[in-house]
């Protein structure tokens, strides 16, 4: 990207939570480069029957709002208030505490007061006030109203795309306002005016369109995914044949296609391939519902719907019995909380069974789909997986807990279970920073673009910082996950904070530790890195890595 | 700013209630202003209750705080992550009566190095519980104005909360001390919790940057009705027998000022209590019904297990199976993944 993203050093020293003297209502925020998304292109918004698509770019003083703009939010607003008990709770009971200020990853990592979630939610609940309610209208300012202007709509897409849903100030809420549900809908009503992001906008029509957020057709779907199985042979030694779009298959299996696209979410994707095959599970792809994340959520509820729809619709074309799905965090946000309401009943469908153990998932009785984790410890409490955990020593792990399986669902112990049954080495971060007190990536909700870096630096601060504890504590060098976006941001994320630390969703260390049938020496780990561990169980004689601290490489010898 | 106009307008009712007794409107202030307010905080509060609660819940949203309810011998945390009403109910109750998640909270700190590091912070959780549960037994307490004979439960919180004669100890006579009588405790923890609240909001700067005039007007108010409540029993020992039937006579709905007089400060008090009830359902107060219908705390976690209806779930174009084999059948079958219409 053209824009210079500050040095850490830069960030950490400027850093600062003290509030500025003005009164919030005063102050605007600057679009500074780095800190914010490019707006959604024409096509993508359009594509999807979007409307006021045009050209526009927030640095810019005219945003081309339509004649009828004020009137478009009034309504907007007054409709959503009738529709969504959450909002109009949460738009009235808000009592100041302060509990969620620095709660905020965005707030701890830029200290921006309009950041704490209390402002965040301010922005909008000052022009309800100041729009709809008597004193606001009359009194302005002093009963905390405002009115509805364009600076206003600015400020609204500034922080309304700084903020990842990740709904860790609603934890602490003693009301449980949920600054996620406030944003979600902050979107819905700024996506009104044709103001979109692009990271959001084009995903979501090319999903609608071609089946995934990555825009893969189907051959190239298929070959994507050939082309891991082509390096799980190499590093694995055995073959393996899924299948694309096979009726009668007894399980669908649908994951976020970033899973098939980049490193390291790849290694996650082999990891499922080579689990499965450990497994002989009946289970087919597919290329039509090839996405199992929803970036709709991100946009509004009826765009949610429109891709979520697929799941449920290819599940039932192909007569499959239930679903899995793969690791990702606002998928499983959806898949559990949205999903059947949306979509369901699927009454085509029967109430998920694993095959190998006969478990009868009763906690999915209803929308028929399994996390792949759930799945995994399922086999693994049944000792149905052959492990070797050591084959993940080389690995000193700590866990991040997405943002969505934690708060939104409560996938907490799952993970743990397979994560201790496939590795040795695991150290947790400390308590506030895990479970539900988990900090984002800072690029979730669709920030994870490449134009607003610095925005998802500062935002991943908080993650960073327990991460770089565990890793000056127990020398931990791999963060693992159950998110395709946390994989596609805690890298960048990783490499810019802690660089010694390298991210890994969890099906890859468990296909790390599966002893496969027919499997070759395995001296490497499933990224195909020679291991020099490993290379020693199998008889090989080590490598000399040179070592990565010392400029003279190599004169270390084997350590 | 905010600060200062909600001091102004909290003093401006207090001159209010004295001018009030000085042109003698004892009658407005002590019975018709009383009924008014009653009837708007009634009825203000009931009408906005009906009003969130009339809004639909689309989406199944609770937050889920701790395991879910999944394999069998996953230990789930029933409370956090509630899987059945019951456990709501539970959570509930812990959340509004205990404020569980007020007890949660920590504070950031940024150290240098650009370390940030998280503390245990209880004070705002215990002064926050100390402020709302001696404020309930402040009302309860005062109900003895409202009864006669007066209940048995709320002689019962009268005298639990006069158990330790709180009392500034007084030399009396012959070197004896003696404590004033019925001091409750609860008035001087709303008091002192009033005020620990009003300093936190004043002195953290983040606090007070997002603290509107409905923030610190209610605060203020609270104060000054706790203040002048203490003054008039203890130090100005207004006539409690006839106050009573002031209050008796409201109560039986036969109101009638006294023929005893009444201490001024009385009537600053009633005026300031009225205010509060007149001001309550149109303020943030109102998180007094609304913590009961939040979404987010409310509600079983379980909808992979049961389905939860959206009322108004939205008609929406789908991009249907064959729709997208239209666009793509060649390459499919070039790739060999099967299709429904050969081409």
């Amino acid at each position: 990207m053209a824009t210079q993203t500050p040095k850490p050093q830069e960030i950490l020293t400027t850093l600062g939570h003290q509030p500025p003297s003005e009164n919030w209502m005063d102050t605007k925020p600057e679009f500074r480069p780095g800190m914010y998304c490019h707006p959604v292109k024409i096509a993508s918004l359009e594509g999807m029957g979007g409307k006021y698509a045009r050209e526009w770019a927030p640095a810019e003083p005219d945003w081309k709002l339509p004649a009828d703009w004020k009137g478009i939010v009034k309504e907007g607003l007054k409709d959503r208030l009738n529709r969504f008990r959450s909002f109009q709770v949460f738009m009235d009971i808000c009592v100041r505490c302060g509990a969620c200020a620095d709660k905020c990853h965005f707030f701890i990592g830029t200290g921006d007061p309009k950041n704490m979630p209390v402002l965040r939610a301010e922005l909008i609940r000052s022009v309800y006030r100041g729009e709809f309610k008597t004193a606001g209208k009359i009194l302005g300012k002093l009963a905390g109203g405002r009115k509805l202007t364009e600076e206003v709509i600015k400020e609204w897409f500034y922080y309304f795309f700084q903020c990842t849903e990740c709904r860790r100030c609603s934890v602490f809420c003693p009301y449980g306002i949920d600054t996620a549900e406030i944003t979600i809908i902050a979107r819905e009503i700024i996506n009104l005016l044709g103001l979109q992001i692009d990271w959001i906008g084009t995903p979501v029509n090319a999903c609608y369109h071609i089946g995934n957020h990555l825009g893969l057709k189907p051959h190239t779907f298929k070959e994507n995914i050939e082309y891991l199985l082509s390096d799980v042979e190499e590093n694995v030694g055995i073959t393996i044949e899924p299948t694309f779009n096979r009726k009668g298959a007894e399980i669908l299996f649908v994951t976020p296609s970033g899973d098939v696209f980049a490193d390291p979410g790849i290694f996650t994707c082999m990891g499922y391939l080579v689990l499965f095959e450990h497994l002989g599970l009946d289970y087919t792809w597919s290329t039509y519902a090839s996405e199992g994340g929803n970036f709709g959520f991100f946009t509004n509820n009826e765009t949610m719907k429109r891709l979520n729809y697929k799941m449920y619709a290819e599940a039932k074309r192909l007569g499959v019995k239930w679903i899995l799905g793969g690791e990702c965090g606002h998928m499983w946000r959806v898949v559990h909380q949205y999903m059947d309401t949306m979509n369901g009943p699927a009454d085509h469908l029967e109430v998920p069974k694993n095959p190998l153990t006969g478990t009868v998932f009763n906690n999915a009785k209803s929308t028929k789909m399994v996390h792949v984790t759930e799945f995994t410890a399922d086999c693994i409490k049944h000792n149905k997986l052959k492990l070797d955990p050591s084959r993940n020593d080389h690995y000193t792990v700590t866990w991040h807990d997405s943002c969505n399986t934690s708060r939104g669902m409560g996938f907490l112990e799952e993970p743990r279970y397979v994560l201790n049954a496939v590795c040795n080495n695991f150290y947790e971060m400390p308590d506030t920073t895990i479970r539900e007190q988990t900090f984002c990536c800072g690029s979730g909700s669709g920030l994870n673009a490449g134009e607003n870096m610095e925005q998802r630096m500062r935002g991943g601060l908080p993650r960073a910082n327990a991460v770089r504890y565990v890793h000056e504590k127990h020398g931990v060098n791999l963060l693992g996950n159950i998110c395709a976006i946390d994989r596609a941001s805690l890298k960048p994320l990783m490499d810019y904070w802690v660089p010694e630390v390298a991210v890994a969703g969890l099906s890859e260390l468990v296909a790390n530790a599966l002893i496969m049938e027919g499997e070759n020496a395995r001296s490497t780990n499933l990224r195909g890195e020679e291991i020099n561990d490993l290379r020693e169980e199998a008889g090989l004689e080590p490598i000399d890595f040179p070592d990565p601290d010392e400029e003279g490489a190599g004169e270390e010898g084997e350590e | 700013m905010s600060f200062i106009f909600s001091i102004i307008a909290v003093t401006a009712l207090v001159g209010v209630a004295l001018a009030g007794v000085a042109l003698d409107l004892r009658y407005f202030m002590a019975v018709v202003l009383p009924y008014a307010a009653l009837a708007t905080f009634v009825l203000g509060v009931a009408y906005r209750v009906l009003k969130w609660s009339s809004a639909p819940v689309p989406f199944r949203i609770p937050t889920t705080c701790g395991q879910a309810k999944g394999l069998d011998w996953v230990k789930t945390n029933k409370i956090d992550n509630p899987c059945s009403t019951g456990a709501v109910l539970v959570r509930m109750f812990l959340e509004i009566f205990l404020f569980r998640s007020l007890f949660r909270n920590t504070r950031m700190e940024y150290r240098e190095g650009g370390k940030v590091r998280y503390g245990s912070s209880k004070w705002l959780w215990l002064f926050g519980l100390l402020f709302h549960w001696s404020f309930l037994i402040v009302v309860l307490r005062h109900m003895r104005f409202f009864f006669e004979p007066v209940p048995g439960l709320i002689q019962a919180i009268e005298h639990a909360d006069t158990f330790f004669e709180m009392g500034l100890p007084l030399p009396g006579p012959n070197g004896l001390e003696v404590s004033l009588p019925l001091l409750a405790q609860s008035g001087v923890i709303l008091l002192a919790a009033a005020t620990f609240l009003l300093l936190r909001r004043l002195v953290n700067s983040q606090v007070r940057y997002i603290s509107l005039a409905a923030d610190w007007f209610p605060l203020l108010l609270i104060i000054f009705i706790a203040k002048t409540g203490i003054i008039m029993r203890y130090v100005l020992k207004a006539d409690v027998v006839a106050i009573k039937k002031l209050t008796m006579s409201l109560a039986t709905f036969h109101p009638a000022l006294p023929t005893e007089p009444i201490s001024f400060m009385f009537y600053v008090h009633i005026v300031l209590v009225c205010t509060l009830l007149i001001y309550f359902p149109f303020s943030k107060l109102m998180h007094l019904g609304g913590v009961w219908l939040s979404p987010t705390r409310n509600l079983v976690n379980n909808s992979r297990e049961v389905r939860h209806v959206n009322p108004w779930n939205p008609e929406v174009h789908f991009h249907t199976y064959s729709e997208y084999e239209d666009d793509f059948r060649e390459q499919m079958i070039e790739a060999g993944i099967p299709v429904e219409k050969e081409a």
